[in-house]
């Protein structure tokens, strides 16, 4: 341990040297591995952490969750007790894996072992907590198989430990308590949505779910389960099975994004609404969405992350079901806090105030005016003056579909007759909407029809009112398209079969002659000799 | 300024270095590394008195616990929530203690006694509490529903525990002492507890009646400091002579001056 006696020491030659040893003493302070991890720090890390590790860098206003504050050594991820420092490896595992679901990139591609343990070393020196003994990892067995047994046993815990207090029924961060939830620097912060695996900030294996049980994470409010354990309210193998659980509400599975949404023809009457069961047999269809971060206000904070498109036609109609997470039908008294608190941390990024009543919730999806095979994409971001998109815009509240057009985000003008019917649906954290329109509307002079067999370009934004979102404050997703599939005809089954045949029908003529040419040439050989 | 800075820093570390060492606030964890050191024998003296309210007891919030059935069920009108707590002109959940004048460099053994803090009809009993470094702390669960206890400090390491039933009981210390140690429920938002940690153990919270009493201080002149989680603090000068009793009565008022 270093004393203030040495302290002393260093102040004299301070004087009598000056910065360079000053440097010196700094690097023989920090320790060769953490001066190097400096460099690295300042490098990549200080804008959103800090220059001295509070968290506080020039973009951290613009992040939610912040960047954590490496002065207080409290940390989320770790293999360790609730409130015990985390484990190197901890620590080295997140800058290596990132944290899925907030905006700290995995560091593996771009900083070799090396500099992320270097880096390591100097992020610890800026808590005087890692200067104790070392933190040891909490002892935990090797998940169990995965069954549909253990599944079902993890439900219950999930009752009876209450889970779904804060991530709801269906654990898509809708619980009672997800509106009042805020972090140790009373920020507000969502229960994890458990039915998007790929957002887990700590990993979605069956060990890594299982071990933030054990461990909780620091400085949110999700607690430990291990005193639980030791109390034997629960046991070892029912928080396993609780992991399992929590793992069986996602897909198996990281969503693969398709540019394309593929309408097949459906086997009978297309689906009467949004909770028919036709629609469980229509493939799903990811399409991510980010905040809506170019035209001002710009939203960093958005609360969807993407939506799930299911379409089919019946060569007459096409019906598409969009359907995303959302925690609150909004606008719902219990998330007037959460406002409060979005209000406050989002504080007003371009200086336009977040209005303090909760808004509806939206959905707007937008087409090309004329669909054609090389139509030219409008603008993502609602077309502009000269190349408008042809409009659906949804609100919850009143539950209400428009059609028309937009020339720029929010700049929407209705128009034309109703030609979209809207059945929509708010279960248990989640909006499902569907969407039926005849292929060749009624009014074909100002909207376009959709065709068979020509890629429909699509493109969706979505706002959560509850989170002070609105017509521009939201969610943005890139041109994706939506091809109805075209019947087959049956010369299409035939065609191949009669290729095939003919194929095995001229093999089996060329072996034969080629069979007959081998013996003709060995029997000239033979007589030959 | 930087040599301050880094001579400060390392003063810190030093201070932490020993601090920490039981570094888990973990339960099992030795009762305080005090425990090592001779300690010092306490007094028979003491300073006891009461807390009063002057002017009209303010009017606590109301918690509308219609989302907790089983906590809701626990109350016949609508629950408070008692940031203030004042009956009879008495003010209640007053942390009073020694502040200084103790001689430098002794140390005390941590009572034996555990500090409770309880969760009753979804609120914390006590609502303020103070505490000794390695003292015991006991989380008790009486309502039969999820709490989790989460504890904000900055010097000592945090905790947040689950405790889903009622019944269950979890132990933990603190290392270092603390002015204030924020405690909260995030199931239920409206609770909160604030826990004092201290160095030694002349220290007690005022009752529903106002009144406290501070065992074992050896004869001596010592500043006594009642603090409030939201009105403030009063500080007063006791001598405390032999094994006598000195007395310390203190007023706050809902405008804290």
């Amino acid at each position: 341990m270093i004393s203030c006696a040495r302290g002393g020491d260093t102040r004299r030659v301070f004087g009598a040297l000056g910065a360079a040893v000053a440097l010196g003493a700094l690097a023989s302070s920090l320790g060769a591995q953490a001066t190097r991890g400096k460099a690295v720090y300042d490098k990549w890390c200080a804008e959103c952490h800090g220059n001295t590790g509070a968290g506080d860098g020039s973009a951290a206003e613009y992040m939610l969750p912040r960047p954590r504050d490496f002065t207080k050594g409290v940390y989320q991820i770790r293999t360790t007790a609730s409130g015990e420092l985390p484990t190197d490896a901890d620590l080295l595992h997140v800058v290596t894996e990132g944290m899925p679901g907030s905006a700290m990139p995995d560091w593996k591609t771009r900083l070799n072992e090396t500099e992320r343990a270097d880096v390591v070393a100097y992020i610890k020196g800026m808590s005087s907590f890692f200067s104790g003994a070392a933190p040891t990892a909490i002892a935990a067995g090797k998940a169990p198989a995965m069954s549909a047994e253990a599944v079902a046993q993890g439900r219950v815990a999930f009752e009876k430990l209450e889970c779904f207090k804060c991530h709801g029924q269906q654990g898509r961060g809708d619980g009672a308590s997800a509106p009042t939830l805020k972090d140790d620097d009373g920020h507000p912060i969502k229960a994890a949505n458990l039915a998007e695996h790929w957002k887990f900030n700590g990993g979605a294996t069956i060990e890594q779910i299982y071990t933030r049980l054990r461990t909780g994470l620091d400085g949110t409010p999700m607690p430990s389960f291990s005193d639980a354990m030791e109390s034997k309210v629960v046991t070892d193998e029912q928080l396993w099975q609780l992991a399992q659980y929590v793992r069986s509400l996602s897909p198996e599975k990281d969503p693969e994004v398709r540019e394309v949404v593929r309408a097949a023809l459906a086997k009978g009457a297309l689906p009467v609404g949004p909770s028919d069961s036709a629609w469980s047999q229509a493939d799903r269809f990811w399409i991510p969405l980010v905040g809506q971060i170019v035209v001002k206000p710009r939203w960093f904070a958005p609360s969807i992350d993407g939506v799930w498109v299911q379409a089919l036609h019946d060569g007459k109609q096409l019906s598409m079901r969009v359907s995303w997470d959302d925690p609150s039908r909004s606008p719902d008294a219990p998330w007037n806090e959460w406002l409060g608190r979005i209000r406050k941390t989002v504080t007003a990024i371009d200086s336009i105030p977040i209005d303090s009543a909760q808004g509806p919730d939206r959905l707007t999806i937008q087409f090309p005016t004329r669909i054609t095979d090389d139509a030219e994409r409008p603008y993502f971001l609602g077309g502009d003056a000269r190349h408008p998109v042809y409009a659906w815009r949804w609100r919850s509240t009143p539950d209400e579909l428009q059609e028309g057009r937009l020339t720029g985000l929010g700049k929407f003008k209705a128009a034309g007759a109703a030609e979209v019917a809207h059945v929509a649906v708010f279960d248990q954290g989640q909006w499902r909407l569907q969407l039926t329109r005849a292929l060749v509307p009624r009014d074909t002079s100002t909207v376009p029809a959709f065709s068979l067999g020509t890629p429909i370009p699509i493109a969706f934004f979505a706002a959560d009112g509850s989170n002070g979102e609105d017509d521009l404050r939201g969610a943005v997703g890139a041109w994706y398209a939506i091809y109805l599939d075209v019947p087959t005809p049956p010369r299409v089954y035939i065609a191949p079969a009669a290729t095939m045949l003919l194929t095995a029908g001229l093999g089996v003529l060329v072996v034969a002659r080629a069979q007959r040419r081998e013996r003709n040439s060995r029997r000239a050989t033979k007589e030959e000799s | 300024m930087k040599r301050l800075l880094i001579c400060g820093l390392f003063f810190a570390v030093a201070a932490c270095g020993g601090k920490t060492e039981g570094g888990d606030a973990a339960a099992g964890a030795p009762a305080g590394d005090a425990s090592a050191a001779p300690t010092t024998a306490l007094g028979g003296g003491s300073v006891t008195g009461h807390v009063k309210f002057d002017g009209a007891a303010p009017t606590n919030p109301t918690i509308d616990m219609a989302g907790e059935a089983v906590c809701q069920g626990k109350y016949t009108s609508a629950p408070l929530d008692p940031v203030i707590m004042v009956a009879n002109g008495m003010l209640g959940n007053v942390v009073v203690y020694v502040k200084s004048g103790l001689p430098a460099g002794q140390t005390y053994a941590v009572p034996n006694d555990a500090v409770e803090i309880d969760q009753q009809g979804c609120l914390y009993h006590p609502r303020a509490l103070a505490i000794m470094v390695g003292q015991k702390l006991i989380i008790k669960n009486n309502d039969a529903v999820l709490h989790n206890i989460k504890a904000v400090p900055t010097k000592n390491r945090p905790f947040n525990i689950s405790q889903p039933t009622a019944g269950m009981t979890t132990t933990r210390t603190f290392t270092t002492a603390e002015d204030d140690v924020p405690v909260e429920c995030n199931v239920h938002g409206w609770m909160h507890s604030n826990i004092m940690v201290l160095p030694h153990p002349f220290f007690a919270v005022s009752a529903a009646d106002g009144s406290f009493s501070i065992k074992g201080l050896p004869a001596g002149t010592y500043e006594i400091e009642a603090r409030h989680t939201k009105l403030g603090s009063k500080l007063m000068t006791v001598t405390v002579a032999g094994d006598a009793a000195a007395t310390a009565d203190f007023a706050f008022s809902a405008s804290g001056a």
